[in-house]
């Protein structure tokens, strides 16, 4: 009896109603976990996989052996690879290209590689302005993107080695 | 008197509430619904057949991306196919981390369930909070496997790599002072498992908050109570699975009535509804989410206690150290193999489940021995559930069509496949 009177009280003063709109004011006034992208990012992982890079040795000299490995592994066949053998009788790549539309970024073409060489960084923020072409990106395009984040690559890749 | 005629009318595929491309031809009488014919197929990708032409290990990424609201479950039941066939035994802290990563998949597709069965129906501000929630965990996905959404973490023999001992933090930017910035990297000064312990300590808050923000509400309670009732021995016949069979009664769990991994070594129950309607399984999936957060909290504990190998040291299936591979000449013939080859199978057949957050998911593979399954074939939860549509929704209103395909938590991945 009691509890239904009880029931009926709470029914009719919007018992749980109020108790909805409660929280929607606390939150109304509480800090807001919002991130101002782009002036602020969220966290980035060391791990994380985004754009592709080929990296060099200190020397100079391209890291990519043209194995293959990546070519082999990669489940959406993003990658094409040609090669020859150079002067000096080491065999490096003429053609490099990487399909960013049919790239899934598993990132089993940088655990794939042998010597380090094909690396996904913590770029995320590309687009393809001019063209749709501009999704092939290709060995030049790629050294470039390794030449210019090389500390950054090299900090990550370090950060995460103990892992491997 | 004019002859009146039902209505047919087309329900999606571009519909917002239709989550994703469901096509629902409704036949409606004024507004009820005398026929639901739900077509299928428009997110096809055809996953099972491009799984026949690779390698065992390249279509682990295929996975993620069935069900792409709950990744992690879905690689669960992959890997486990090929571990069974291999016999293969993998290390025990794997384990923990997969049945850990398990439930915070979870959890993450419960409440993206949550945040749109909500908006659907008409609460706005759940949404919201869902997705405070889960941009946490989506962040120990980052952590762990570099990727937010389509992880490929599980591998055939372990996990790709241990759980860090940093979590990444927030870095300095203009618009934050030092002591905001300080703030916001609060929780993310220790390890992964202090991130995730934290998240566990703190998440039971907020189901309280999205429990008092709808269980008892009125509006909420008018347009799931009795909306879709299925009966226990209807359930059953239908071949629902996961929280859409024990909304009706029927304590059946895959992690307890065949227990895989780690899964008998703790403790959790299983909830399960009464009368079988959508507010049942609203309620089914709100308790599964703190079960699923105390499970959490007991891996986080043994975790911690037991550091080890998280990947098996059979490296005809599970690549080589890294290190090893530069140096030792027969890591990198592993190497080489295991990136180009793969490795085989034996000839055979294989069915594999797990308990995903939607109800079964089943792989089933035939073999012939090559390093790529014969044929492969998923049991999609969601297909099940989304086939009683017609019989859920007969004599409904329009409106409730919404709440039915938001209980049935249809993904159309993993329907579609």
């Amino acid at each position: 009896m009691i509890s239904s009177i009880k029931k009926l009280v709470k029914d009719f003063s919007l018992g749980e109603l109020r108790a909805g709109m409660k929280i929607t004011a606390k939150e109304l006034v509480n800090k807001k976990i919002t991130v101002q992208y782009p002036e602020e990012k969220t966290p980035i992982s060391p791990r994380f996989r985004g754009l592709h890079a080929l990296r060099r040795y200190p020397n100079g000299e391209e890291r990519c052996i043209a194995c293959k490995l990546c070519e082999a592994v990669c489940p959406a066949n993003a990658i094409t690879i040609e090669s020859e053998m150079r002067d000096d009788g080491t065999r490096r790549t003429t053609q490099y290209d990487i399909d960013l539309f049919k790239c899934i970024f598993c990132g089993f073409c940088e655990e794939a590689c042998p010597v380090d060489a094909i690396v996904e960084t913590q770029i995320f923020e590309y687009a393809f302005v001019d063209s749709r072409e501009g999704s092939i990106m290709d060995k030049a395009h790629l050294l470039e993107v390794g030449d210019k984040n090389e500390k950054m690559i090299n900090q990550t890749k370090l950060e995460d080695s103990k892992y491997t | 008197m004019a002859e009146i005629r039902n209505y047919t009318l087309n329900f999606g595929p571009q519909h917002p509430a239709a989550h994703g491309v469901l096509r629902l031809i409704l036949e409606i009488d004024g507004e009820v619904i005398e026929r639901a014919d739900p077509h299928i197929g428009l997110l096809h990708r055809g996953t099972e057949k491009l799984v026949e032409s690779k390698p065992y290990n390249q279509s682990i990424g295929y996975m993620d991306r069935l069900d792409y609201v709950s990744m992690m479950c879905n690689e669960h039941a992959y890997v486990m196919a090929i571990e069974t066939m291999l016999e293969l035994e993998i290390p025990e802290r794997a384990k923990y981390i997969r049945v850990m990563f398990d439930e915070i998949t979870r959890i993450l597709n419960h409440l993206m369930w949550l945040g749109t069965h909500g908006l659907d129906v008409g609460a706005m501000s759940i949404f919201l909070y869902a997705f405070r929630e889960r941009e946490k965990l989506i962040d120990c996905y980052e952590a762990v496997s570099g990727s937010r959404m389509h992880a490929t973490y599980y591998r055939p023999g372990g996990v790709y790599r241990d759980l860090p001992e940093k979590m990444p933090q927030y870095l300095k930017s203009d618009s934050r002072t030092a002591k905001e910035l300080a703030v916001m990297n609060e929780n993310r000064q220790g390890s992964l498992l202090d991130f995730i312990a934290d998240f566990a300590k703190e998440f039971p808050k907020s189901i309280k908050q999205y429990d008092d923000l709808l269980t008892d509400n009125r509006i909420w309670k008018q347009r799931l109570v009795n909306i879709g009732i299925v009966s226990a021995d209807r359930a059953k016949q239908l071949g629902f699975t996961g929280p859409m069979l024990r909304g009706s009664g029927v304590a059946w769990d895959l992690r307890k009535n065949q227990p895989y991994s780690v899964y008998d070594k703790l403790e959790f129950d299983i909830p399960v509804g009464v009368t079988g309607d959508s507010y049942d399984r609203y309620l089914v999936r709100m308790e599964e989410m703190r079960q699923s957060n105390h499970i959490i909290e007991q891996c986080v504990d043994w975790l911690r206690s037991n550091p080890g190998p998280v990947m098996s040291d059979d490296h005809k299936v599970a690549p080589p150290n890294r290190v090893d591979m530069k140096d030792d000449m027969e890591s990198l013939i592993h190497h080489f193999k295991l990136f180009t080859e793969g490795y085989c199978l034996p000839a055979g057949e294989v069915y594999s489940a797990i308990e995903h957050p939607k109800g079964e998911f089943g792989i089933y593979l035939i073999l012939d021995g090559a390093n790529k399954p014969y044929r492969i074939k998923i049991r999609a939860p969601g297909f099940a559930h989304l086939a009683a549509m017609d019989e859920m929704a007969k004599g409904h209103m329009l409106s409730d069509v919404v709440t039915i395909i938001g209980t049935q938590d249809i993904v159309f991945g993993e329907i579609d496949r």
